[in-house]
């Protein structure tokens, strides 16, 4: 694999505290996040600060990262599973300049893997933190749009009203119709939202190696999955949970087995199915694993085969 | 920070508060993500008389003056220090109390003394650092729950008889409940509330 | 090139240089100061110190400056610095009744002690352009000073209404507790009354004025007043913990308006007009009057009333007023969803693939379709 750990180019920017959180913050987020692993999928409230990234663009999992990080540490983000899209570029700098810190897009290099929207294929291994930023901690808000009341529905463990919207799905498709944020039940206890997940990313949740953390910053929310602990998609015994499924392989690297993104090569209805998690298919395709379309144009201008 | 000369019963803090703190807490994160798994604290402190450096370390790391800290009688002593360096409050009783230092010999350790909680703010409960003697050498027991392939068994010892009791009574309130960080030299082991108690003679 | 979104680096730097570029605009024109904006452009300044938290009109003009005006993306900037500064401590609670008066008006009464003081406003212009603006003038413009001095007594309207006990007190908690800070601790529904002040002062203006129109126009149930609306100058006072006596560290200028409601009583309370309460950075008066007015409609719990309109539920107000996350979270949207969206995708495609296939096989079994359309 070409890529594996960048030293960060240049030392830490000095004019602030070491990963931006004055100490005293950092405090409150680790009581908190202790909070949050010792009652796993609960949402620990706490005092989210104005961060200089827009709320909604992974403040949560910023200030989790930045209690958590230190100057050791090797940090992959990722943004739809890929390492080079927008946000995860302006978060991995983020960390850069305000930690110093070493980044990498290779996996299992990384002692602190920041995320939106994805897990990554590969498994993680103990000792790996799993950071997910967090649009809406509340899997009840479609149902019940008051805190207040979602509050007291966890408290009572009252999750009927949401196996019915599920079982209302089958009823009117045949299918649950939720393919993301798709909501688990932690430690048999909370009902959770692993964030917009696709449902796919699911079942890796379940028994992990790894300590998967979640930080929601606008709505000012933390929880937890310690490692080895039971996360159960919310499904019947006559509805079996299950994931999506392709029909074709990864046109780059022909992975029968990972999360794809569709991408449309033309205005005629041309379209190719390619990895989502970016760093696994590199390494399939170093391995000398080829899907259908790798020597093509469209297939080496996704495979940034250019570069 | 003060001169040592002006303080000369306290002992000094973090050396590098920053850097230090976030050794610390990585050490505490990962032995609360995976309860009796034992941890080291490496930092160099200076803990009052009586008290562990890995219980100090943790208060160290974790308590300010947003954290009211209560004290068992046999740690009393650590008041100035937890004053001075984290300028925790420390209070008279137990309830109102976010962290509290405990002895794990005690006969009259009262899990129950202490905020489990309530039901739509169970993170409201507090975290006690119990000071016990090693982690080796004490009766086995075996913990199961969230953090734990399958189970683990544990020997810390210097704990009362009564203790694993306790322990198991405070799970039983699970998802209400207190966080228990044991200390013993420079070394932790949590066990939160979501941790099952058997002992391993019953499993036999 | 879909590069946007896999972008990378280089693709991210070249926007920050070419946002510059459209900031800066013509360079034939002169370059704005930060001076200009804070002097000329007072009213937006004041608005961004309101919704940055944060009373301090230099950095309101560089934010602005920066964000070409953006009064939402100056508010962020100002925000996002505030949040690194330390707390040296809190001041003393600040006395409107002693403001230095540059404008008093009272809705309630024709005339009352120290009168009525238009000051400076645009309420009686008439909405004409003045193309004398266009260009520079050489005479600075001046306004005649009166020859009576203001009243030194102004008492403020609810304090009058009080005195004669027709106005409900207003008194802090038991122990007079630091007020809440949002912006330290996370919020609990229902919140108490210090926590929705906070809330609506660094609140949207617009948004705030569209839910205190609503209240007016039915969809709550008051009747306001404008029982005074004041701006000028307030001294801050602060007590040093070595000192511990209070010493005047400046002064800020304030907008406060109090409504007036209608009033609340019952067979053995007597009747009381209920107040709501504004106080904004600078010179704000629609921001302070809304505020106000949303402040009296979310009272509703404490005083028994139905929560049934927007601007009386206090989690509805509170969660999207601030315009910081909510510019944040709609704007989200522009990053990349394709993981999400192709899950849908999958969905749709299979949903309508099985229809079609039951549809189908339907019209099979009934023999409608000849064998050989399979």
């Amino acid at each position: 694999m070409q890529k594996t750990v960048t030293p960060s180019g240049s030392p830490r920017d000095e004019a602030y505290n070491f990963a931006y959180l004055d100490e005293a913050t950092k405090r409150m987020v680790r009581r908190a996040l202790l909070k949050a692993v010792a009652v796993p999928g609960y949402q620990v409230p706490f005092g989210s600060r104005e961060m200089p990234l827009a709320r909604g663009w992974g403040t949560g999992g910023i200030q989790v990262t930045a209690a958590v990080i230190g100057p050791e540490d090797t940090l992959k983000v990722i943004d739809q599973g890929a390492d080079d899209t927008t946000n995860a570029v302006s978060i991995r700098r983020f960390f850069a300049r305000v930690a110093g810190v070493a980044t990498t897009e290779a996996t299992a290099e990384a002692s602190i893997i920041q995320t939106r929207h994805r897990i990554p294929e590969a498994p993680l291994e103990a000792g790996q933190i799993l950071v997910y930023q967090v649009p809406q901690p509340e899997p009840l808000r479609k149902l019940e749009s008051s805190e207040a009341e979602t509050r007291k529905m966890h408290a009572w463990g009252d999750y009927g009203p949401m196996y019915v919207r599920l079982y209302e799905d089958i009823a009117r498709f045949g299918h649950v119709a939720t393919t993301y944020s798709y909501p688990v039940l932690v430690n048999g206890r909370y009902v959770m939202s692993p964030s917009p997940i696709p449902k796919f990313d699911n079942p890796k949740m379940h028994m992990s190696a790894a300590l998967q953390l979640f930080g929601a910053g606008r709505e000012k929310r933390i929880y937890a999955i310690p490692p080895w602990t039971e996360v159960k998609s919310l499904d019947f015994e006559d509805h079996p949970f299950e994931v999506q499924k392709w029909d074709e392989p990864c046109a780059l690297c022909g992975a029968p087995d990972s999360y794809l993104d569709e991408v449309i090569t033309d205005d005629q209805g041309g379209r190719m199915f390619v990895c989502s998690d970016t760093h696994y298919c590199e390494g399939r395709r170093d391995a000398g694993h080829r899907g259908r379309l790798l020597g093509t144009d469209a297939g080496r201008a996704l495979a940034r085969d250019g570069e | 920070m003060q001169s040592m000369s002006s303080q000369p019963q306290l002992g000094k803090g973090f050396d590098e508060p920053v850097l230090a703190s976030q050794r610390c807490f990585r050490q505490i994160l990962a032995a609360m993500s995976e309860p009796g798994s034992v941890h080291r604290l490496g930092e160099d402190v200076e803990s009052p008389t009586g008290v562990s450096a890995a219980a100090m370390l943790v208060l160290l790391t974790l308590v300010d003056h947003e954290t009211p800290v209560w004290l068992a009688p046999r740690f009393a002593s650590a008041a100035t220090y937890l004053r001075f360096h984290c300028g925790a409050p420390v209070l008279e009783a137990p309830s109102a109390a976010t962290f509290a230092l405990v002895d794990g010999a005690s006969v009259d350790l009262d899990l129950g003394a202490f905020n489990p909680g309530d039901d739509r703010y169970p993170d409201r409960s507090a975290t006690l650092v119990v000071g016990c003697a090693a982690f080796e050498g004490g009766r086995d027991v075996s913990l199961s729950g969230p953090g734990i392939r399958g189970d683990i068994t544990v020997s810390p010892a210097g704990l009362d008889a009564a203790f694993w009791q306790k322990v198991a009574a405070n799970n039983a309130r699970y998802p209400l409940g207190v966080d228990l960080i044991l200390a013993a030299g420079n070394e932790i082991m949590c066990i939160p509330r979501s941790t099952r108690i058997a002992r391993a003679a019953e499993a036999c | 090139m879909y590069v946007a979104v896999k972008g990378g680096e280089a693709a991210i730097l070249a926007t920050h240089d070419l946002v510059a570029e459209m900031r800066r605009g013509d360079t034939s024109v002169p370059e704005v100061s930060t001076a200009q904006i804070r002097e000329q452009m007072s009213l937006a300044v004041a608005r961004v110190m309101n919704e940055g938290s944060l009373a301090d009109a230099d950095l309101a003009a560089l934010a602005l400056k920066q964000a070409q005006g953006d009064a939402i993306e100056a508010a962020f900037l100002m925000r996002a610095y505030r949040t690194t500064l330390p707390r040296l401590g809190s001041s003393q609670p600040l006395d409107t009744a002693a403001m230095a008066i540059r404008r008093r008006v009272s809705a309630t009464y024709k005339d009352l002690p120290g009168g009525q003081v238009l000051g400076p406003t645009y309420d009686y212009t008439h909405r004409l352009f003045d193309f004398g603006l266009t260009g520079t003038s050489d005479a600075p413009p001046s306004a005649m000073p009166s020859d009576v001095a203001l009243d030194t007594r102004m008492p403020r309207v609810p304090d009058i209404l009080g005195a004669e006990g027709l106005m409900e007190p207003e008194t802090p908690p038991e122990g007079d507790p630091r007020p809440f800070d949002l912006t330290r601790d996370p919020v609990e529904f229902p919140a108490d009354r210090d926590v929705r002040l906070q809330a609506l002062a660094r609140g949207d203006e617009g948004f705030l004025l569209g839910l205190a129109y609503s209240v007016q126009r039915g969809f709550g149930g008051n009747h306001p007043f404008a029982g005074e609306i004041r701006m000028g100058e307030v001294p801050v006072e602060f007590v040093p913990e070595e000192l511990g006596f209070a010493v005047d560290i400046g002064d800020l200028t304030v907008t406060e308006c109090q409504m007036v409601n209608q009033f609340k009583g019952s067979k053995h309370v007597a009747p009381q007009f209920t107040r709501g309460y504004g106080l904004a950075f600078g010179h704000a008066e629609r921001k302070a009057m809304s505020m106000s007015i949303v402040d009296r409609a979310l009272k509703g719990r404490e005083l028994g009333e139905a929560a049934s309109y927007p601007a009386q539920q206090d989690e509805f107000v509170l969660y999207h007023s601030d315009n910081v996350e909510a510019a944040g979270f709609v704007e989200h949207l522009k990053l990349p969803h394709y993981v999400d969206f192709q899950g849908e995708l999958e969905l749709i495609r299979r949903l309508r693939r099985e229809l079609e296939e039951r549809i189908a096989r339907e019209a099979v079994e009934s023999g409608v379709l000849p064998k050989a359309a399979e």
